[in-house]
């Protein structure tokens, strides 16, 4: 199917139908109860999952098949973003035109930055990208201030020229769409003490995923792929084969450029307005965890990091003090202050402490990411139906 | 005129004169032995070969085209492929992988950007893989991590990778360091198979005087960065100056 191997086309149906009813997935507890803080199935955070989620696919276009480790990817995202919101301002609000402006002006970015960065590998590799990362930051923040609004970031606003559209009726602020349709435009469905919300940003937003994961599928089963992987095996017999493995990288370093401008772009049609944090190297890290976290060099397990990060962040950070006394409230009072004051470290604001925890755990015990975890799980199933078979090894490398 | 001239060459490492005026020509289709004491510029020689290192002076000429100043990719296309003392491999791709790759690499060149198309589509390169990989005898491993190959499996895949590019010159870098003598024989047998069966110059730089005079049509002596003679094995056995620069030691070694 669609020039897929079985397997890969099935996994391709998995993740649609995963975003197609992430609406019900992610909001499996009734509303008002206990539980509900655990929802996670509202626009902006499946919007954020899913863009995140491009966002890691590319990075591990780059990482996870060459081994360079980029540490300044959000400044690809952030110029994407910026290149959007221009459009918006000067073109159209419509999303089409700010998109593919963002994709390009991020190709040509990382073209730049790589074409230098790419001189060295290793730690200096990463080290050039950093630095081109935090440059670009700080120009943002305060430089570029007439182009980027420095502190207060930008936005579109009543009066922007958007020749391609109309003027719009008196004090109505301007909405980004799709021809039309607004991307804050929601329906709900409410079954008994169930509230599921369907966004038409977010299946916008899925419907560029599932095109960028199928992309990605083309680009790892392709002679590309493979020389990207080689790349990481051996450059030096690479080199001796006859292969240049600097336009490969070159190669590989763009297209994740553009992925991280899609991304860039997609947050903004999402949610129109753009800051410089969003290329704060912070951010750049964020992207390393979540391929590393989900499995580099896995097909889905940049998605899976992503969501699992995005999805940590959003809900692990809303529990407070009061959440918790009522989760321990059936304690006596002693333990339940003392189960407060032990737990309560951990969420908040203290959410990072929770995934920096998480990440040591996988990296330690499941270098492979969470997709070696499911990997295992699986292997653990097969092995109790079939007993006396012998396992038959390794025969294809780890996906 | 040889295939590979190499002519008035030098090379200086701050004090240390690896290559002295290093003049050498191997003949088409012939196997060519460079010999040496440890130090004597062997590997300095190769590097140069190459592209690895440049020459301070003189040139190095392949079928009529100046090497010099060429990146090792580029030579490879040229048509030299080169053995390495370890094996180099793609270690984390798959047997099959290992031989695909220089099978692009001769069609597509150095650089192709093909990243729609599936690999398993490539029905010409599959098979020409495939062909190698039944004539090194390593077909039925073409799934398995070239890694968790054994050191000598890993040796007949380095050379099958090789030989996939039918390259004009096969350089060999001492091809069975390190190796079991039944491991060194298989490696001789090889190397004797693939000069019947196809028009290549094999060049190789060895220490083990049983392998250099089971393949050697002529042997170089290097000594001291600079060739001391060239010869026939059976000239070179009874030369004077190389028992006394070279074989007297290396028999008391072996």
């Amino acid at each position: 199917m669609l020039g897929l191997s079985k397997k890969d086309a099935g996994l391709l149906i998995v993740v649609a139908l995963l975003c197609l009813f992430a609406p019900f997935l992610l909001n499996p507890f009734p509303e008002g109860s206990a539980m509900a803080q655990f929802n996670g199935g509202y626009p902006d955070l499946m919007q954020r999952l899913v863009i995140f989620g491009i966002f890691a696919i590319g990075f591990n276009i780059l990482f996870g098949l060459t081994g360079y480790l980029s540490f300044g990817h959000a400044a690809f995202l952030g110029v994407g973003s910026y290149a959007a919101i221009w459009m918006m301002k000067l073109l159209t609000m419509n999303i089409i035109p700010a998109i593919m402006i963002s994709v390009l002006v991020a190709g040509l970015f990382s073209l730049l930055v790589g074409w230098i960065s790419l001189r060295r590998s290793g730690i200096y590799f990463s080290i050039l990208t950093l630095a081109f990362a935090q440059m670009s930051y700080a120009l943002a923040y305060s430089v570029l201030t007439p182009i980027t609004g420095g502190e207060t970031g930008l936005q579109p606003k009543y009066t922007d020229p958007r020749i391609l559209d109309g003027a719009l009726p008196a004090g109505q602020s301007p909405r980004a769409n799709l021809f039309g349709l607004d991307m804050k435009a929601t329906t709900q469905l409410e079954v008994g003490d169930w509230v599921f919300t369907f966004n038409a940003g977010y299946y916008i937003a899925a419907a560029v995923m599932l095109i960028a994961f199928y992309l990605s599928m083309r680009i790892f089963r392709s002679p590309l792929g493979m020389m990207l992987r080689a790349v990481k095996s051996n450059q030096q017999r690479m080199n001796y084969t006859g292969l240049n493995s600097k336009p490969y990288t070159l190669a590989a370093f763009v297209i994740s450029g553009m992925y991280a401008g899609l991304a860039g772009g997609l947050l903004v049609a999402m949610d129109t307005q753009v800051g410089a944090e969003r290329m704060f190297w912070t951010a750049s890290g964020e992207v390393v965890l979540m391929t590393i976290l989900g499995g580099a060099g896995t097909l889905i397990g940049p998605i899976l990091g992503a969501g699992f990060i995005k999805y940590m962040e959003n809900i692990i950070s809303k529990i407070n003090e009061s959440v918790l006394e009522q989760w321990f409230a059936f304690m006596p009072d002693w333990m339940g202050d003392f189960m407060v004051a032990i737990v309560y470290p951990f969420v908040g604001k203290g959410w990072h402490l929770t995934l920096g925890l998480l990440f040591m755990l996988v990296v330690i015990f499941l270098p492979g990411g969470l997709v070696e975890g499911g990997q295992r799980i699986g292997k653990l199933f097969r092995r109790k139906k079939s007993e006396p078979d012998t396992p038959d090894g390794k025969t294809t490398p780890a996906e | 005129m040889g295939i590979l001239e190499v002519k008035n060459v030098n090379k200086r490492f701050g004090g240390l004169q690896a290559l002295g005026d290093v003049n050498l020509s191997i003949a088409e289709n012939s196997v060519h032995a460079i010999i040496g004491p440890n130090g004597a510029g062997k590997s300095t020689l190769l590097n140069v070969l190459v592209g690895k290192l440049t020459p301070d002076t003189g040139s190095v000429m392949f079928d009529g085209q100046s090497v010099l100043g060429r990146k090792p990719y580029e030579i490879n296309q040229m048509g030299i492929s080169r053995v390495f003392q370890t094996p180099e491999i793609f270690g984390d791709l798959s047997v099959q992988e290992n031989m695909l790759i220089p099978c692009f690499a001769k069609r597509d060149g150095s650089f192709m950007m093909n990243g729609y198309g599936s690999v398993g589509n490539q029905r010409d390169m599959l098979d020409k893989a495939e062909e190698m990989l039944v004539e090194m005898k390593l077909a039925d491993k073409r799934h398995m991590h070239a890694a968790a190959m054994s050191r000598g499996d890993k040796r007949r895949l380095e050379i099958a990778m090789c030989l996939a590019q039918d390259p004009r010159l096969l350089l060999l870098d001492e091809p069975t360091a390190g190796m079991a003598r039944a491991d060194t024989n298989n490696t001789i047998d090889l190397l004797k198979q693939i000069k019947e069966e196809r028009d290549i110059t094999i060049a190789i730089i060895e220490h083990d005087m049983h392998v250099v005079f089971s393949l050697a049509e002529r042997i170089t002596v290097l000594a001291q960065g600079t060739p001391l003679v060239e010869d026939t094995p059976d000239k070179i056995k009874g030369h004077p100056k190389v028992r006394e620069a070279y074989l007297g030691e290396s028999q008391d070694a072996a």
